[in-house]
């Protein structure tokens, strides 16, 4: 290739870009920080997995992407679809993005599905709306897209009520919904997590399928290490509306920095390490996740650490490249070996 | 052991200065609750508070309007002072709406926990007749059965009551069907604990705020059935004032001397709002307790 | 086996559907046989629609069986009536799943545990404070919060108030019915820890009902895994693992992700079509032939599988290509390392 004929290569802008958000809530009882300082970015054909348990602030984060939070949320900071700024859009404008190049897929199928309105009939909204389609062309192409997500008898299907349907077809629909404009970017809050497990095997599959096919962006909030490990490229795993790490899927199960993180991983149980004898007792974290009423002045995960020390006491640690490719947000970052040593308890 | 999980936790918060506090955000329910408290006072009181005797006429004071001396708010056609009337009637409106309540609650409670908890033929025959009652309009079924009790303060609490029991049957019966499933009532049963430790002592306390929320709604709506009632001569009978009555008296003087219907209208009105308002503040309040 | 602490023979629980609902029948439970012996700890695995949970609510008599029995210790309690049951329930205890509503909330969890002791006249005053106070720090609940009130405790803490009542009366056989499925993963490491350290100190038998294999393989020595109202497959803990013989099984086992990408991406993994299919009107012959990735035709359909112990070591499968050696069909051949099988 002659380079003086081909301009150097522009950086990826990514896809989906979060910096520095924060979300605050007011309830009865004060504000608390759902999300704080949250930051990641997500390329073309990528999958993020957003991983943490309740309370950690991921489906907030997702929500706040999409404009989808509640009046007594206030966010701030900036959120990028493909280099455009979205986080200052009214309502109106958000409409026209949404559905068309941004998507999201809940948890309950059930409940996102008007029980009223036919599938085909609700799919063929969303191209009657941003692709201007007629009645005619929109149910054709959700034929197509009820093929796409693998339902059997789609010609007959498309004409059926939600109710009709089990949970991992409803949940199929979902997705038929969301890809139905091929989306840059998709957001699936827990999507399996409602489903029995060869259901969800399905579900993965179909969305594996979808990100090499039409080259769609997701983001996968779960709280299954392993869903992130079968469908996730990288991962940000938070804790109280932080995040705790962030990597590749493969560095961060291999070589996780964070102790919440190591905690996370030898909590769950393997059959795979119990058979080799390995695995005799979980790991457990004690203690409950805070939630936030003020700016967080130590680290939040050391109340519960079992490394914590009078450093991690200052202020809360910034994320930080602590192994290559890897960012934690922790003074004592590194696998288990660490832990041997003598700390001062909090 | 796992003890340390076990220290770090939730900071327990009463429930009761939790509610307190939720409350007293709420404008128009503190309001309420003032209003309310008000009504109570003034008729825990009332003969000390009524300036004149109720029935004390003084035929040289007919129709007098509000603020002639000595009488604030006006005599009515026996030149009985208005106020005093008023403030003695609080007795039989608010005696008449919280008796008929009670006796409602009192009915109407154990039966649908029955009707609920057991089901089986029991409770078909509660169904019906709860929905045979209902469809009666709540004033025609009360004064129907106040016309055959005969007059009386008792006899109109009760006509009362009836027409009250249907809807604290339905709520009582509908908590119990969903509590029976609920894994702390299974678990009692799998304790070995009888029927009525299970009826009393999970059932019960649990279904108080669906029960308390509709009890501030049926008072009111008692009071101004008891208003009914009187104004139709069915229920305290004279002299013993009540508002219905006053009403019903100031009828043919509308025009010469609105005061004299205007002030129990008043009474009525803002006693009812007052219980209302109360009674929304309540269950936004217990409402979000029972979902959290 | 006389000193089986639980044999449940033919247990079979159909409901009724009502007619303004479609009317028929639902086989949630269709002929479940199951023993535990003294100190075992037996899992009973299955997805939704398979019966599990009833089969639970069964042995504790919280549901009367259709047909076939439940013996605790020998005694009959299929259909016993409440009063002659009582005395028995001091054996055998439930754990339930959802610690939002397991608890009353208007009761000091305190109060909670106590109940058993009162109900079953086993100590009052004094001597029940102590016993109540003994097993709440068991659970790892310090004294000064025997007082609270369940909303002023964490899920995985109400859980543990949820094992002290259960236990408190030192039971021979502990039901747990999904006791940590709806909790936090790490929180479900405490609870399940627990539970382990409790059974080895109080030697209590377990059934333990769970959807999810990997805590039952963790937990368990013996496990029984459930499709539409039978039990398919049986086999102490290591057999079940490292050979699964039933289809079902093997589809079960390997879609359960493990959190390793780099053993996960090396996986052949099964992916049944299809949904579950209802238990209204259950599939004829072989429940599993509609979804079974190697079902033959016409004899899966047509004949009703038993459970057999091929090789006479207590690894009892329900599945007619079985052969007589314990040789199973393998389920996860085929080219691609993802493995469609059409219904």
């Amino acid at each position: 290739m002659n380079n003086a004929l081909h301009p150097p290569a522009r950086p990826q802008v990514a896809r989906l870009e979060v910096e520095d958000l924060h979300v605050r809530f007011d309830t009865d009882e004060g504000s608390v920080l759902a999300v704080n300082g949250v930051s990641f970015a997500l390329q073309a054909g990528e999958v993020l997995a957003l991983v943490g348990e309740s309370g950690c602030g991921k489906s907030m984060t997702a929500m706040a992407v999409l404009g989808l939070l509640p009046p007594t949320a206030t966010p701030s900071g900036s959120i990028r679809l493909e280099g455009r700024d979205i986080s200052g859009l009214s309502q109106r404008e958000l409409r026209a993005i949404r559905g068309r190049d941004i998507s999201m897929i809940f948890q309950e199928p059930m409940t996102s599905l008007n029980p009223v309105f036919t599938v085909g009939h609700q799919i063929g909204e969303v191209l009657r709306r941003h692709e201007g389609l007629g009645r005619k062309e929109a149910r054709a192409r959700s034929i197509e897209l009820l093929d796409l997500v693998r339902i059997p008898s789609a010609r007959t299907r498309v004409d059926e009520y939600p109710h009709q349907m089990s949970g991992g077809m409803r949940q199929r629909v979902m997705i038929a919904m969301a890809v139905a404009c091929n989306p840059k970017v998709l957001l699936a809050d827990e999507p399996t997590t409602a489903l029995d497990v060869t259901i969800q095997a399905q579900i993965l599959d179909i969305m594996r399928d979808l990100r090499q096919e039409l080259g769609t962006s997701i983001v996968m909030i779960t709280h299954d290490l392993g869903v992130v490990a079968d469908i996730a490229d990288r991962v940000v795993v938070m804790y109280a509306g932080h995040v705790a790490e962030t990597g590749t899927v493969d560095a961060v199960f291999a070589n996780p920095q964070h102790p919440y993180t190591l905690g996370l991983l030898g909590s769950v149980p393997r059959p795979d390490l119990v058979l080799a004898d390995v695995q005799d007792r979980l790991a457990e974290i004690p203690g409950v996740v805070p939630t936030l009423r003020q700016p967080a002045t130590e680290c939040v995960f050391a109340p519960r650490c079992p490394r914590a020390d009078k450093t991690c006491l200052v202020r809360m640690p910034e994320l930080t490249e602590t192994a290559p490719g890897q960012r934690a947000a922790c003074v004592h970052p590194g696998p288990a070996e660490a832990e041997q040593r003598e700390a001062v308890r909090v | 052991m796992t003890s340390i999980s076990a220290t770090a936790t939730v900071a327990p918060v009463r429930r009761g200065s939790r509610l307190r506090r939720r409350f007293a955000r709420r404008p128009t329910a503190v309001i309420g609750l003032f209003g309310v408290c008000v009504v109570v006072v003034v008729a825990l009181l009332a003969p000390g508070l009524a300036p004149y005797a109720p029935d004390a006429s003084d035929y040289n004071a007919i129709l007098q309007p509000p603020g002639t001396p000595g009488h604030l708010l006006g005599t009515d056609d026996i030149g009985r002072d208005l106020l005093s009337r008023l403030v003695v009637g609080t007795r039989a409106s608010l005696t008449a709406g919280v008796l008929a309540t009670l006796l409602a609650v009192v009915v109407a409670v154990p039966l649908g926990m029955i009707a609920g908890y057991y089901r089986g033929w029991i409770d078909p025959i509660v169904s019906r007749v709860t929905d045979v009652v209902l469809s009666f309009p709540f004033l025609i079924l009360a004064v129907g059965l106040a016309a055959i009790l005969g007059p009386s303060l008792i006899n109109a609490a009760i006509a009362l009551a009836v027409s009250q029991v249907p809807m604290f049957v339905r709520i009582a019966r509908g908590e119990v069907l969903s509590l029976r499933e609920t894994e702390y009532v299974q678990a009692s049963v799998v304790n070995g604990a009888p029927t009525r430790v299970i009826l009393f002592r999970h059932m019960l306390p649990n279904i108080l705020n669906p029960l308390i929320v509709q009890a501030t709604v049926a008072i009111p709506a008692a009071i101004i059935g008891a208003a009914v009632l009187s104004f139709l001569g069915l229920g305290v009978q004279p002299p013993t004032p009540a508002w219905g009555t006053m009403l019903s008296d100031a009828q043919q003087y509308v025009s010469q001397a609105p005061w004299f219907a205007t002030f129990p209208g008043l009474a009525i009105a803002l006693t009812t709002l007052s219980f209302n308002l109360f009674g929304d503040g309540l269950r936004d309040v217990l409402d979000v307790r029972m979902r959290s | 086996m006389t000193d089986a602490v639980l044999e449940v023979r033919g247990l079979c629980k159909y409901f009724e559907v009502p007619r303004s609902s479609g009317g028929g029948r639902v086989h949630a439970v269709d002929g479940v046989d199951l023993t535990i012996g003294p100190g075992e700890v037996v899992g009973l695995v299955g997805e939704s629609g398979s019966g599990k949970s009833t089969v639970a609510k069964c042995i504790v008599r919280l549901l009367e069986p259709t047909e076939g029995t439940v013996r605790l210790h020998g005694h009959d309690v299929t259909h016993l009536k409440e009063r002659r049951l009582r005395p028995l329930r001091r054996q055998v205890h439930m754990v339930f799943q959802d610690p939002y509503s397991s608890l009353n909330p208007r009761m000091q969890i305190s109060d909670v545990v106590a109940e058993p002791v009162r109900m079953h006249g086993i100590a009052r005053g004094r001597r029940a404070r102590h016993l109540v106070g003994e097993m709440l720090e068991r659970v790892g609940l310090p004294p000064e919060m025997h007082s609270r009130y369940p909303h002023e405790l964490s899920g995985g803490q109400r859980q543990r108030v949820g094992l002290a009542r259960s236990l408190v009366l030192g039971p021979s056989l502990l039901i747990a019915d999904e006791p940590v499925s709806a909790l936090d993963v790490s929180v479900q490491a405490s609870i399940i820890n627990l539970l382990l350290d409790l059974q080895r100190d109080m030697g209590f038998s377990c059934l333990f009902v769970a959807h999810d294999l990997a805590t039952v393989e963790f937990l368990c020595n013996r496990v029984a895994v459930m499709y539409l109202g039978r039990i398919v497959e049986e086999a102490s803990r290591e057999e079940l693992f490292k050979n699964p013989r039933h289809p079902y099984t093997q589809s079960l086992l390997s879609a359960v992700p493990l959190p390793d990408p780099v053993l996960q991406r090396g996986r052949r993994r099964v992916l049944l079509e299809g949904d579950i299919p209802s238990p209204v009107n259950p599939p004829s012959g072989c429940r599993f032939h509609t979804r079974c990735p190697v079902a033959e035709l016409p004899l899966c359909a047509d004949a009703d599988p038993q459970l057999v112990d091929h090789r006479r070591d207590r690894h009892v499968t329900a599945c007619h290509l079985v052969r007589g050696d314990g040789q199973a069909p393998d389920v996860t051949r085929g080219a691609d390392p993802v493995v469609h099988h059409k219904a």
